[in-house]
C-alpha cells in the first residue's frame, strides 16, 4: 500500500514538460558572465511531462475538502462561500498583469479601488484610517501593537505589559512579545466574559493595552465593553480589537463604537476570500484618528481626484513587508464589500448568527454547554460527557464527521474549554444542511453509544485512515 | 494514579530531583509525562551550563504541547542524558529512571528547603484534580 | 440576500424554533450604547453585471498593465504556464483553511511537502518552511531567529539588500529592540566588505547580503562566507529563486538562513502581493523556526501521509513563547511555486534563467558597442543592472509614451543616484521589445 503520492515518483531521467526554444538574441558562455566559481553543477527537480503534473495535482486535488465541497463549520475560521466572481475579477489582466512600481498615473484604477476599500472598512469598523499592508491577521496584530508600542513612547510612557483573556488566540500573546512586551493573562470569569473586577486589579500605569475579541472566541458578546474600554482608557493604556468575530456584528456594532483603538480584520474570514488552505489571507488595520501618523507607510490617499501612495505619516512604524498589502485579496474583497452594500453585509451578520443559534439548539443536548445563554456568530460545546461516558473524545468526533462528508469544527479551542468544539456555520449554509448537521452529530452519538471503536478508528472512508503524528514529530521527516 | 516516589523532592511545576551528594539529578515526575502525551523532543542545557532555581533550563516537547522545564536547584550542570537526544520516549516510559535529564552540582543545599516533599507533591496532585 | 440561502420562509421558522419572533431579538445582547443604529455608509449593492463592469473599469485604468515591461526591483514578469493556474485554482486547494484535519487535507499536505523539498534542493538548505508572508518578512523573520539562535540583538545588512527588505527589518527589530546596521554600497553596487568587517562587531548576530543584490550584482559570495566565519556570524542569504537554476546554491557558500521571494515561481505580479517568502535553515535550527512545517509519516494502516508537525513552535500551542505569531501563511502561492517547479523541471526552470540572462547581456553588450548616451555601471549580473542613462527624465517620458515601463528610477529609493535606471529581464522580453527600449535610451 503505497498512501499519499508524489511528484518525485512519476519523475523519469531524460522527460520533460515545459520548455522554451532559442533565445532569439546571442548565447552567452555563463563561465565568462557570471564566473565559474559561482555556477551551479547541478539540479535536483522532478522530470515529468505536462500529462504527469495534471493527472499528479488532480489526485491531490481529490484528497483535498474545501468550502466548495461541503460544510465547513471551522469555528473562529468563517468559512464562508467564496463568490467565483470574486476570483474572476481579481484575475483580470488589468490587475494581475500590474507592476508595484508602474507609475501611479498608469494604476489609477487599483489605487481608487484600495482607496475606497480603506475607506469601506474604516466605516465598517467605526474607525478613522485603515492600512492594507498586512499580510494576514497575526501580520494585522503585529502592525496595531508596534503602533500602540509606538505612540506611547512617543509620550515618554514606558508601558511594558499587555493583558489577554485566557480564551484569546494564541497570536494575541505571540503578538505581544514579538512587540517587546510582557503578557498578563486574564482569567475569563464563569459567564465566559472577562471579569471586569479582575481586569481592574490587572491595569496599571505599566500596562499598554488589552487585546480583546469581540465576541470572543466562546462566541459571546462582551456585553460590559464600553465599561472595559473605560478602565483601560482611564489608566492611559489603549484597547485592540482582534477582529477574527467579525462576522458576527457587521452593522449592527462596531469596534470603533466600543472604544476600541486599534483593530484588525480579517479579508480572508468576514470578507468572503477564499483561504487557499492556509493563505493567502489579508489582515488590514484599523485606527482611531490619533493614531493615524504611526501607521505603516504607504497608505493610498487622494488629492484633487488623483489617487497616490502616500509615504509621508511623520511617525510610521516603517514598513511590515514589501509593497502594498496582499492587492489580489483585496480585490475579492473590494468585490464582496460592493455586491452586497450596506444592507447585505448586516443581512450576512444576521444570517450567521442565526445560524449559529439555530444549530445550537439542535446539537447541544448531546454536549455539555459550558455557557449558557445566546451565541453570536459560533458557540462552544464541550465533549466531555462523551469522554467520561462512552471513552469518545472531541477528536474521535471531529474524525468521524469526516467520514460523514463534513469538515469538523475546531478541536480543542479555546483552551478553557475540556474537550471542545467550536462551531461556526456561516451565513452561506442552508437550513437544510444545518438540519442534516445535526442529524449527523445525533447518528454519531448513537455510534458512541452502541460501538465508539467506530469512532475511535475514524475516518474509514478516505485514503488515509488516522496518523501517527508522534512518528512525524520524532522522525522528522521534512522533505523528500 | 501517577506514580510518586517517597525519596524525591519535587517542584509545582512537576520536576523531581534526586540528591546524590552534592549533586541533583533532575527529571519531570510520571504526572508531567503523563498530561503532555508522547514526548517527542528534549531541549536540554550544556555541560558546564548555569541553572537558577525556579528559572527555566530547558524545554519538553510533545505533539501538542512544550513546556518549559524548571530548575529545582541552582548550580552547575554536569551530566546531560544524552539518551534524551536518539530516545525522548524514555521520558514517558521511565521517567524516574532513565527518563533523567541533567545532573545538577548543587550550588547551596538550603534551596533544598523550598522544595515539595513527596506527601506534599501528591497532595498538590489531588488539588489539580488527580 | 446574496450568497444567503434562506427564504423568508425559512428565516421564520427558524427563529420560531429559537421562540424568536425578529432578527433583531438575536442581537438583544448587545448593549444600547454600543449598537449601530443607522446604515453604514456604503455604495449601494451591486447585481452581477454590474459588478463585473465596475471591476472591469477599475482594472482598465490600470494601462500600465499592458506596457512592455523592463520593471523587476523584486517582483518579475515571468510567464506563468497555463496549467499552472489551472491546478492551483482548483477549488479544493483554493476553498480548503490550513490543513488542521490530516486525513481529508492530503493534497494540500503533500503539495506543501513538495515544496519544501523542492526549495530546499533549489538552496541547498536542509530544512524549509511551508511559507512565510513575502520576501521582505522571510528576512525578517530569518533576522529574528539569528537573534534567537546567538542571543545577541544586532544585525550586519548589505546596503544592497532591497531597500523595502531593510526597512521590514527595521521594523521587527524595533518590535524586539534589535539593531539593525546597514553597510554601504561601493559605486559598482556591491556590498562594501571593508564597511562589512567594521560593523561586524561581538555584538552582531548575523550578516545579511543579497545573491543576486538588488542592483542585480551576483556578489562575490566568498567574502561573504569568509567575513562571517572569521567574526562568528550566521550567514543570512538573500536569493531570487530563479536565478538559482544558474547559480550555486547558498548552502554551497556556507548560507545559515536562506530567504527570499517566491513569487517569480509561477506568482501573478498583482500590484506587489499575494506573493511567497520562502525560508530555509540548516537542520539544527528547525526548531527555532517560524511557521508551519509539513513532516512525512503513516497512517494506521501504515501506508506514506503527510502532517503538520513540530507544531510546538507555534502560537497555537507556544503562546507568548512561539517561534513567531505567524499563523495563516501564502499556501496558494506557495502550491503555484510548487506546481512550478515540477512542471518546469531542471531543464524547463533553467530556461527561463538562462533566457532571462541572455537578455539581460544582450542589452548590456549593446550599450557598450554603442559607447556613448547610456553607462553600464555593473556587470556580474544576472537578469538585472543598473545603467546610467543622460537625459533620464525626459527618455523615460518618451518610453512610457511608447507603451514601454523602462525600468525602476534609482531614486525612487536612493535620492543621490540621479539619471540612474534599474533594468530587469525575463524570457518574455523579446529581442524587438529590447531594442526599443535601447532606442528610447538612445543607444543606436
Amino acid at each position: 500500500m503505497k498512501g499519499t503520492p508524489l511528484i518525485f515518483e512519476r519523475s523519469c531521467p531524460g522527460r520533460e514538460g515545459f520548455r522554451l526554444g532559442d533565445p532569439g538574441v546571442p548565447e552567452v558562455d555563463l563561465g565568462a558572465t557570471l564566473g565559474r566559481d559561482f555556477l551551479r553543477s547541478e539540479l535536483d527537480l522532478p522530470e515529468v511531462s505536462e500529462v504527469d503534473v495534471v493527472r499528479h495535482y488532480t489526485a491531490l486535488a481529490r484528497m483535498n475538502f474545501g468550502v466548495d465541497d461541503g460544510f465547513y463549520p471551522l469555528g473562529s475560521c468563517t468559512m464562508k462561500y467564496n463568490p467565483k466572481i470574486n476570483e474572476e475579477v481579481a484575475a483580470l489582466p488589468g490587475f494581475a498583469n500590474l507592476h508595484p512600481y508602474v507609475p501611479e498615473e498608469l494604476a489609477q484604477g487599483i489605487l481608487k479601488l484600495l482607496y475606497e476599500l480603506q475607506a469601506y472598512l474604516a466605516e465598517i469598523t467605526g474607525m478613522d484610517f485603515v492600512t492594507l499592508q498586512p499580510a494576514a491577521g497575526a501580520h494585522g496584530e503585529l502592525t496595531g501593537m508596534l503602533i500602540i508600542k509606538k505612540y506611547l513612547e512617543d509620550r515618554g510612557e514606558k508601558r511594558t505589559r499587555v493583558i489577554v483573556p485566557d480564551s484569546a488566540h494564541g497570536t494575541n500573546p505571540a503578538t505581544a512579545k514579538e512587540c517587546g512586551f510582557e503578557v498578563v493573562e486574564v482569567k475569563s470569569n464563569p459567564d465566559g466574559l472577562v471579569d471586569v473586577e479582575k481586569l481592574k486589579e490587572a491595569v496599571d500605569e505599566k500596562t499598554a493595552a488589552l487585546m480583546l475579541t469581540n465576541p470572543n472566541t466562546l462566541g459571546l458578546f462582551e456585553r460590559r465593553i464600553r465599561e472595559i474600554a473605560a478602565v483601560l482608557h482611564e489608566r492611559g493604556a489603549l484597547l485592540y480589537y482582534d477582529g477574527a468575530n467579525l462576522n458576527a456584528i457587521m452593522g449592527r456594532s462596531r469596534p470603533g463604537d466600543m472604544g476600541f483603538d486599534v483593530v484588525h480584520l480579517n479579508l480572508h474570514k468576514t470578507f468572503s476570500t477564499p483561504h487557499g488552505s492556509g493563505g493567502p489571507g489579508s489582515g488590514p488595520v484599523g485606527v482611531k484618528a490619533f493614531l493615524r501618523d504611526y501607521l505603516p507607510v504607504p497608505v493610498v490617499d487622494e488629492k484633487d481626484g488623483r489617487y497616490f501612495l502616500n509615504y509621508r505619516l511623520p511617525r510610521s512604524i516603517g514598513r511590515v513587508r514589501a509593497f502594498y498589502g496582499n492587492v489580489g485579496v483585496a480585490i475579492k474583497a473590494y468585490a464582496y464589500i460592493r455586491a452586497l452594500g450596506a444592507k447585505g453585509l448586516r443581512e450576512a451578520s444576521e444570517m450567521a448568527v442565526l445560524n449559529a443559534n439555530y444549530l445550537k439548539k439542535l446539537v447541544e443536548d448531546l454536549f455539555v454547554v459550558p455557557y449558557r445563554g445566546p451565541c453570536m456568530h459560533e458557540f462552544v460545546v464541550s465533549a466531555k460527557n462523551w469522554k467520561q461516558n462512552y471513552g469518545v473524545r472531541a477528536a474521535d468526533i471531529a474524525k468521524r464527521l469526516l467520514d460523514y462528508g463534513y469538515h469538523p469544527p475546531t478541536m480543542y479551542f479555546p483552551l478553557i474549554v475540556e474537550e471542545a468544539l467550536m462551531i461556526e456555520p456561516t451565513e452561506t449554509e442552508s437550513k437544510e444542511t444545518l438540519d442534516a448537521f445535526a442529524q449527523a452529530l445525533l447518528d454519531i452519538h448513537e455510534e458512541a453509544r452502541t460501538r465508539p471503536e467506530l469512532l475511535k478508528e475514524a475516518p474509514l472512508s478516505l485514503p488515509v485512515r488516522r496518523l501517527d503524528e508522534v512518528k512525524a514529530a520524532r522522525d522528522m521527516k521534512l522533505k523528500w | 494514579m501517577s506514580r510518586v516516589l517517597p525519596n524525591l523532592r519535587y517542584t509545582r511545576e512537576h520536576e523531581w530531583l534526586l540528591v546524590e551528594g552534592g549533586r541533583g539529578r533532575v527529571g519531570i515526575t510520571d504526572y508531567a509525562q503523563e498530561s503532555l502525551g508522547d514526548v517527542v523532543y528534549v531541549e536540554l542545557p550544556g555541560v558546564g551550563d548555569k541553572v537558577v532555581q525556579g528559572e527555566p533550563f530547558g524545554v519538553v516537547e510533545s505533539v501538542k504541547a512544550a513546556s518549559d522545564l524548571y530548575a529545582p536547584v541552582s548550580g552547575v550542570v554536569v551530566e546531560v542524558n544524552e539518551a534524551l537526544k536518539e530516545s525522548p520516549e524514555l521520558v514517558n516510559r521511565d521517567p524516574y529512571g532513565e527518563g533523567w535529564m541533567i545532573l545538577v552540582e548543587m550550588a547551596d543545599e538550603g534551596e533544598l528547603e523550598k522544595l515539595l516533599t513527596a506527601e506534599e507533591y501528591e497532595k498538590l496532585l489531588a488539588g489539580e484534580g488527580e | 440576500m446574496r450568497y444567503v440561502p434562506h427564504t423568508p420562509g425559512q428565516v421564520a421558522e427558524m427563529l420560531a424554533f429559537l421562540g424568536l419572533s425578529a432578527v433583531d431579538e438575536l442581537f438583544a445582547v448587545i448593549p444600547e450604547e454600543v449598537r449601530f443604529k443607522g446604515e453604514l455608509s456604503l455604495p449601494p449593492a451591486l447585481d452581477e453585471v454590474e459588478l463585473r463592469r465596475e471591476l472591469e473599469a477599475l482594472a482598465g485604468a490600470n494601462p500600465g498593465s499592458g506596457y512592455v515591461s523592463f520593471l523587476g526591483a523584486g517582483a518579475y514578469d515571468h510567464y506563468v504556464p497555463a496549467a499552472v493556474r489551472a491546478l492551483a485554482s482548483r477549488p479544493e486547494f483554493l476553498t480548503a483553511y490550513t490543513p488542521y484535519q490530516p486525513e481529508r487535507s492530503q493534497g494540500t499536505l503533500a503539495a506543501i511537502f513538495e515544496y519544501q523539498t523542492m526549495i530546499a534542493r533549489l538552496t541547498g538548505m536542509d530544512v524549509v518552511n511551508a511559507s512565510v508572508y513575502d520576501g521582505a518578512s522571510a528576512l525578517a523573520e530569518a533576522v529574528l531567529m539569528a537573534f534567537d539562535l546567538k542571543r545577541k540583538k544586532k544585525v550586519v545588512v548589505s546596503g544592497a539588500v532591497h531597500p523595502e527588505y531593510v526597512e521590514t527589518v527595521k521594523t521587527y527589530c524595533y518590535g524586539v529592540g534589535g539593531e539593525v546596521s546597514l553597510v554601504p554600497y561601493t559605486p559598482g553596487y556591491e556590498t562594501d566588505w571593508g564597511a562589512a568587517e567594521k560593523a561586524a562587531d561581538g555584538e552582531a548576530a548575523a550578516l545579511v547580503v543579497s545573491v543576486p543584490n538588488f542592483f542585480g550584482v551576483v556578489e562575490d559570495v566568498r567574502r561573504a562566507q569568509e567575513l562571517a566565519r572569521e567574526k562568528g556570524l550566521l550567514l543570512v542569504v538573500v536569493a531570487n529563486p530563479i536565478s538559482l537554476a544558474l547559480l550555486k546554491p547558498p548552502a554551497a557558500y556556507g548560507a545559515d538562513l536562506v530567504v527570499g521571494e517566491g513569487q517569480p515561481l509561477g506568482n501573478a505580479l498583482s500590484f506587489g502581493g499575494p506573493y511567497l517568502g520562502f525560508l530555509g535553515a540548516r537542520a539544527a535550527y528547525v526548531r527555532r523556526m517560524p511557521g508551519r512545517l509539513v513532516g512525512e509519516t503513516v497512517d494506521a494502516l501504515g501506508r506514506r501521509a503527510f502532517v503538520l508537525t513540530l507544531q510546538a513552535r507555534e502560537q497555537h500551542i507556544r503562546r507568548e513563547k512561539a517561534t513567531s505569531n505567524i499563523c495563516s501563511n501564502q499556501a496558494q502561492n506557495a502550491l503555484l511555486a510548487a506546481v512550478y517547479l515540477a512542471y518546469l523541471g531542471p531543464r524547463g526552470l533553467r530556461d527561463v534563467a538562462y533566457h532571462s540572462h541572455t537578455r539581460a547581456r544582450y542589452f548590456l553588450t549593446r550599450i557598450d558597442e554603442a559607447g556613448r548616451g547610456v553607462r553600464v555601471l555593473c556587470r556580474r549580473i544576472f537578469n538585472e543592472l543598473v545603467v546610467e542613462v543622460e537625459g533620464l527624465e525626459e527618455k523615460y517620458q518618451q518610453a512610457l509614451e511608447r507603451k514601454i515601463l523602462p525600468g525602476l528610477k534609482l531614486e525612487r529609493f536612493f535620492p543621490a543616484e540621479k539619471n540612474r535606471l534599474l533594468v530587469a529581464f525575463t524570457e518574455k522580453r523579446t529581442r524587438g521589445e529590447i531594442d526599443a527600449l535601447l532606442e528610447v535610451l538612445g543607444v543606436k
